[in-house]
């Protein structure tokens, strides 16, 4: 694990869109960012099913400036590698997904997921340990009871900071299909996990029930021809979520009008153009990931060219549409080839719901405002990354004409692709994970 | 090639803004479109074919390449071009016309298993032959699609060989009845006397709908039908005695 700490710089006001680094870290391939409700803890979840969480410094006297760093504050092994014997498949140990509970005490609670599994993790500091037991010596060893000749009451002492976490629960045996997302119900009493197929809703302090609300497995399975992609429950109606699939439709559904919500209550979906389709328009249209607006009013969909944004009322077109690498669309045969075509992109919004950020290649990713339509391409990358560095703009040439300092579309590398980012809840930080990097990015304050 | 999908079902030869640079060469240089869209094609269901040993496959990603396998079939059908391909001989191609298969994985029981020939890449050939193309870049890509050995396949059954088309929308059908069959559910039919409290935990979990659909004896080499309770060895001695067997690897 090789860390950088890169304290920020106050100062020098240079608008909104300069970003610089705050921390950098390498580990496996990272599979999935996450802030928690406060945005004090980050954890990350990578290919080696470990869990890495950040805490953010607070500001102290003898340390002003350290505010905004994100130092390792504990990392665990959360899923193992496992073998089906009865379909000879190893179960894959790369963490999915990541998700935070409200924090209701001085633990911390989050739920991670692979294929199969989802946990429930506790991570609770001690910072104290007894002294002065009747039964054992200080080291542990058990006292003969003979020689107790008095007692006497344990008393607390201060220790250096421990921080451990244990796994709570298991949610396991559930999805017959890989899971690809979870998400936590703002009753936070239930979440829900979605597969391929189904979708089922669980108590999280129940561990051998779960009830299936969703199940788009047709009865002949020849007849399949769409998977669910994502799933997200609503902020603050704990009956609504929706979920995403692979033609490219968003459902709606409402748990109180079924047990089984294989009816939806809305059906969101963009006719397609006529003047642009091609053997992959399917496929492109597929969306990868779906999230709701802090507000709640809108969700965000990200398909593979595109990002957009939906308000909840209206279900035959988004109210907003953003090109994220409109360039890659006469290369869709070639990225079919290469199987990126399948890549799946996450998004984000921010905390005031007002900019959305989404991932791309060659480690760009990028940030679009909604209100004022900027929109910025930055890159994530050691190079540009120097300590206090202000990020540069980024931009792919389109025309035939590449001006200085533009990168052509061939001259991309396919393989460093920004699939998973995050954002602060209420500050503009941004955590985005370039492969086996984590890249922090703060806003410059003035 | 790229230009050619975008602009998506018109049968446009290619398109002389963009990419010709003007010269009769360059003209040539473009295949036509019937050859690309062969091209996609093959390439899809190589992609259908090629198995991850140890992991299961991506679900959504073999679904959306089925998809796109059913358009162009669908469009060909609506050419004509699927007439021409399936009024073709289907014999069976010789070993010696395939292509080495490292893309596909493979195991030691497969290899010891008789070598299946599908169909499909007779018809690829024959559709080949009938176009005035240099066909010398689909040759290879026609031929990788074909797939002697095949790692734990859904083997598919031609029922009726006269009926091509249907046989191959069946056949396309029964990658996902692969996936079907990997699920625990039908596994518990397949294997008696395997303790099935693991799987009745399953199905009380999550409430599913148990399969009973098993389908054809498959090339799942350590199940067996359970509707006509065949052995190992009767799936094995069916799977030989079929005239015309694609196999569409899925899942490993």
């Amino acid at each position: 694990m090789d860390i950088e700490l890169l304290l920020p710089t106050p100062g020098g006001a240079q608008g909104r869109d300069c970003w610089f680094i705050s921390v950098l870290f390498t580990a496996d391939i990272i599979s999935t960012v996450e802030f928690n409700y406060t945005g004090d803890l980050l954890a990350t979840g990578d290919k080696g099913g470990r869990v890495v969480i950040f805490q953010r410094e607070q500001e102290t006297k003898s340390r002003p400036l350290s505010r905004g760093e994100y130092n390792v504050y504990s990392t665990f092994q959360s899923h193992e590698p496992e073998f089906d014997y009865l379909k000879s498949l190893e179960i894959e140990e790369k963490i999915n997904k990541i998700r935070w509970l409200p924090q209701q005490n001085a633990a911390h609670f989050l739920l991670s997921t692979n294929d199969k599994t989802i946990k429930l993790w506790k991570i609770s500091e001690r910072d104290k340990r007894a002294e002065g037991y009747n039964l054992k010596d200080e080291d542990g060893r058990l006292r003969e009871p003979f020689r107790v000749t008095e007692l006497r009451v344990p008393t607390l002492k201060p220790m250096d900071l421990m921080v451990e976490a244990s796994p709570r629960r298991t949610f396991a045996n559930a999805h017959t299909y890989h899971i690809n997302s979870i998400s936590v119900n703002s009753d936070y009493a239930t979440y829900l996990s979605a597969d391929d197929l189904r979708i089922n809703l669980w108590h999280l302090e129940v561990t051998n029930r779960s009830f299936n609300i969703v199940d788009i497995k047709p009865a002949n399975m020849e007849e399949l021809t769409e998977v669910i992609t994502a799933a997200e429950f609503h902020p603050h109606h704990c009956n609504v979520f929706v979920y995403s699939s692979s033609k490219g439709t968003i459902r709606l559904c409402d748990m109180r009008s079924s047990a089984l919500c294989d009816q939806h209550s809305k059906f969101f979906e963009e006719p397609e153009d006529p003047s642009s389709r091609s053997f992959f328009s399917e496929i492109i249209s597929s969306i990868s990931d779906v999230k709701f607006s802090h507000s709640g009013r809108y969700m965000m969909t990200r398909d593979y060219l595109s990002v957009k944004v939906w308000d909840l009322n209206m279900e035959n077109r988004p109210v907003e549409t953003y090109q994220v690498h409109e360039y890659l669309r006469s290369k869709l045969c070639s990225l079919y080839e290469n199987d990126c075509i399948f890549d799946k992109f996450e998004c984000c919004w921010n905390g005031t719901d007002s900019t959305i950020m989404t991932g791309s290649y060659n480690n760009f990713f990028r940030t679009f405002e909604r209100e004022t339509h900027r929109d910025i391409t930055l890159e994530a990358s050691r190079e540009s990354s120097k300590p206090r560095a202000i990020l540069k703009p980024r931009k792919v040439c389109t025309t035939g004409k590449r001006k200085k300092d533009e990168i052509t579309v061939d001259s991309l590398d396919f393989n460093k692709k920004i699939l998973h980012t995050a954002w602060h809840p209420m500050e503009n930080i941004i955590a985005v994970a370039a492969t086996n990097n984590l890249y922090l990015f703060q806003e410059k304050v003035n | 090639m790229d230009t050619m999908f975008m602009r998506g079902l018109k049968r446009k030869c290619f398109d002389g803004e963009e990419d010709i640079e003007g010269t009769l060469a360059g003209i040539k240089a473009i295949p036509s479109y019937n050859l690309q869209r062969q091209s996609l094609l093959d390439m899809s269901l190589v992609k259908l074919q090629l198995c991850h040993m140890l992991v299961e496959p991506n679900l959504c990603r073999s679904v959306l390449i089925a998809n796109t396998v059913r358009q162009i079939q669908e469009e060909m059908t609506q050419d004509g071009t699927w007439q021409m391909i399936n009024t073709q001989s289907t014999g069976q191609a010789s070993l010696d016309r395939l292509v080495s298969t490292d893309i596909l994985c493979r195991s030691s029981r497969d290899q010891a298993e008789g070598k299946h020939v599908p169909a499909y890449s007779t018809f690829n050939k024959d559709f080949e032959s009938d176009q005035a193309q240099d066909s010398s870049e689909t040759m290879s890509t026609a031929s990788s699609v074909q797939a002697p050995r095949n790692l734990q396949s859904n083997v598919w059954e031609m029922e009726n060989p006269q009926e091509n088309k249907g046989n191959f929308q069946k056949s396309l059908d029964q990658i996902f009845e692969t996936l079907e069959n990997k699920s625990p559910n039908s596994v518990e039919d397949l294997f008696s006397e395997v303790d099935n409290s693991y799987y009745d935990l399953d199905t009380m979990l999550t409430g599913m709908m148990s399969n009973t659909k098993m389908g054809h004896c498959d090339s799942l080499e350590t199940f067996s039908s359970p509707t006509n309770t065949a052995s190992n060895s009767n799936c094995k001695s069916d799977l030989n005695d079929l005239d015309h067997i694609v196999e569409i690897l899925v899942e490993s």
